[in-house]
């Protein structure tokens, strides 16, 4: 075969499966939410989605639990990187215990974070066998919104902190030690290490969990609804509840791609922001 | 004052002893090659002096002070790594900058430094590139202008030139040496580069399989080898060995006569360089096997009784292979070696 044609034989596998299971859905999906009951082109659906009342507050929501989820699992995960690159004896068995999480699904993890807030749950048991409060409350309810969301936001990084972990794991493993050799050599205490060397070559593994993990954190759905209810919309939820509960699978396409341009729009900040120079890498 | 003391030092890698016995004083100012062939505990004696390995037992001192408990840092050393370590994120200006910045040096004296050791190592004008854009041997100086732009007390090289050009090396090689001087650096120097070795050191330290051999004089390691390691090691090509036995009062090496060192042992080996041997009337009888022309002279390789026996010859002589030639050392270059205990007497 020629050499011309052969790259395009060799991944053409990917391509028609792409075309298949992604592109071909995605583009139905964008006829949907383009296309009124009559079948002609127009944004209603769009507007139908965007001036509902529930709209603003489960975008406003879905933000702000990525914003407070996304920094505390980049912290941690790193944290945890760090330690368990350092860990001779061991190692596999911290990384495989602390990816246990990796496992559950979220709507199981969801339920077990329930198990631990709800009335007769974990935490108040706790709580009045200590003596501290009288008798079990109602932790997860609409007076408390602020629990609500701590609950939530528990139950994600508890969830999904590990992806970050092991990716970063991965990319400090890549990272020659030679460079912390020059660095403890030329004076580098161990922190402007982890800030000037660490860091800066971990930048293309940051890429790939930060842009993993908003897109996960935008897409989050079964966790809230096993812990919030209809107390905590999102945007997911928003989308479920057109699709199945109104029927309305033109407005459930419309907030699908809504979602989708938020995503693409983070992962371009994302990838700009941790670019590497061309030549700087390892 | 930077003097290294190096005490005992002996390292182990699990069951594998990489060091043992080092002992060596390096005196201020001093230029100090390490060298030996690959594997021979190189780099590992560096980078315990740079405290970058614990040894397994001894003690290092620099400047009358013990460090080996300090961590690299606080040792007043800079180092050249064997694989540069060059920082692959920052800029040729940043990576030689590294060090004075962790030092909060201000911007323009950080600029001044960086500037005037990348004119002395030729890479001004990478300044701005990124490490990826570099050549090995672009790479290797930016690596000892880092460690130089520091102007340490000691300058540990490990191999800093090995990737350079034949031409380049050698201008490197006299810069280098010249800096060092100027700046009243102690330098270690690991080479397995016998050339750059001799032409640089102030002493040469030749290791061999975790042990310093002989550290003196290139001079001395070369014309008085303490060992036969460093006698076959030093010099290109390296010295020829005959067996020699006792006859009367003289040693008889090839059927020729010597007069030899007092000793109880009967049996001596008889060592020779190349460039010392001269055709005469009698001598060591050699049968030629093989002549290559090297331009400024003749290297002929040639046996005596089996043994293989090399000597360096005029250009202008004309020999054939197979011809049996007689050759006369120069008597005050011959050296001699105990077979038993492979040292000179
Ligand atoms: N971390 C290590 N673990 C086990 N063995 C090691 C380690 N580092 C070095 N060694 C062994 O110690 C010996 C000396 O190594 P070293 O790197 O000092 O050699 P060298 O003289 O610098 O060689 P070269 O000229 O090839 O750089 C080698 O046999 C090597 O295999
Ligand atoms: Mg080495």
């Amino acid at each position: 075969m020629s050499s011309r044609i052969l790259p395009y034989f060799l991944i053409s596998p990917v391509v028609i499966f792409l075309l298949a299971f992604f592109i071909y859905p995605f583009v139905l999906v964008s006829q949907q939410a383009f296309q009124g009951d009559s079948g002609a082109w127009t944004l209603s659906n769009f507007q139908d989605v965007i001036s509902y009342w529930k709209f603003p507050i489960s975008l406003r929501n879905t933000l702000l639990l990525a914003v407070a989820v996304v920094p505390i699992q980049l912290s941690l995960a790193l944290l945890m990187a760090t330690m368990v690159s350092r860990m001779n004896k061991g190692r596999d068995l911290i990384l495989y215990v602390w990816t246990i999480p990796l496992g559950i699904s979220d709507l199981a993890a969801g339920i077990i974070w329930l198990a631990i807030f709800e009335q007769s749950g974990f935490l108040n048991s706790m709580l009045s066998g200590l003596g501290l409060i009288e008798r079990p409350m109602n932790l997860l309810s609409y007076q408390s919104p602020v629990i609500v969301f701590t609950a939530i936001a528990l139950a994600e990084i508890w969830r999904a902190t590990a992806i970050m972990l092991v990716i970063l794991v991965a990319g400090i493993g890549l990272i020659p030690k030679e460079y912390y050799e020059a660095a403890d050599v030329f004076g580098a205490s161990k922190w402007k290490q982890f800030i000037r060397i660490t860091f800066p070559l971990l930048r293309p593994s940051l890429q790939t969990a930060l842009v993993l993990r908003v897109i996960l954190a935008f897409e989050i759905f079964a966790v809230v609804a096993a812990l919030g209810g209809t107390l905590f919309p999102v945007l997911m939820g928003e989308t479920y509840a057109y699709q199945f509960d109104l029927l309305n699978s033109g407005a459930a396409a419309a907030i699908a791609l809504i979602i989708l341009g938020i995503s693409i729009a983070f992962t371009m900040v994302i990838l700009r922001v941790l670019r590497v120079p061309k030549g700087a890498s390892i | 004052m930077a003097e290294i003391e190096i005490k005992n030092v002996a390292k182990n890698f699990g069951a594998y002893e990489a060091l043992s016995d080092i002992n060596l004083t390096i005196a201020d100012q001093e230029f100090m090659v390490l060298l030996g062939a690959s594997g021979c505990g190189k780099s590992t004696l560096l980078r315990i002096i740079a405290g970058l390995e614990t040894a397994s037992s001894g003690e290092v001192w620099i400047g009358g002070k013990r460090i080996d408990h300090l961590a690299p840092k606080d040792r007043g050393i800079a180092m050249v790594f064997q694989n540069y370590a060059v920082f692959p994120h920052l800029t040729v200006f940043e990576n030689i900058g590294f060090g004075l910045r962790m030092k909060k040096l201000p911007n323009e004296v950080v600029r001044q430094r960086v500037e005037k050791v990348a004119e002395l190592m030729h890479i001004e004008m990478l300044l701005s590139r990124y490490s990826g854009e570099l050549s090995g041997g672009q790479r290797q100086r930016v690596a000892v202008a880092r460690a130089l732009a520091m102007e340490p007390d000691v300058i540990l090289m490990d191999e800093p030139l090995s990737n350079l050009d034949a031409l380049l090396r050698m201008e490197m090689r006299a810069e280098l040496k010249g800096v060092l001087a100027e700046s009243k650096t102690t330098a270690i120097y690991v080479t397995h580069d016998q050339v750059e070795a001799m032409s640089m050191a102030d002493r040469i330290s030749v290791m061999h399989q975790g042990k310093i051999i002989q550290a003196d004089t290139p001079i001395q390691v070369y014309r008085n080898p303490s060992a036969k390691f460093v006698a076959s090691f030093i010099g290109n090509p390296p010295m020829n060995f005959l067996p020699a036995s006792r006859s009367g009062t003289k040693w008889s090496v090839a059927g020729a006569k010597f007069t030899g060192p007092e000793t109880k042992i009967d049996i001596l080996e008889f060592a020779v360089r190349p460039e010392d041997l001269k055709s005469a009337d009698n001598g060591i009888c050699a049968t030629v096997k093989i002549v290559e022309p090297l331009g400024a002279h003749l290297l002929v390789t040639c046996t005596v009784e089996g043994h293989l026996f090399r000597v360096v010859m005029d250009s202008d002589t004309s020999l054939k292979t197979g011809q049996i030639i007689t050759l006369a050392p120069q008597a005050n270059r011959i050296r001699w070696f105990d077979p038993e205990t492979a040292l000179a007497l």
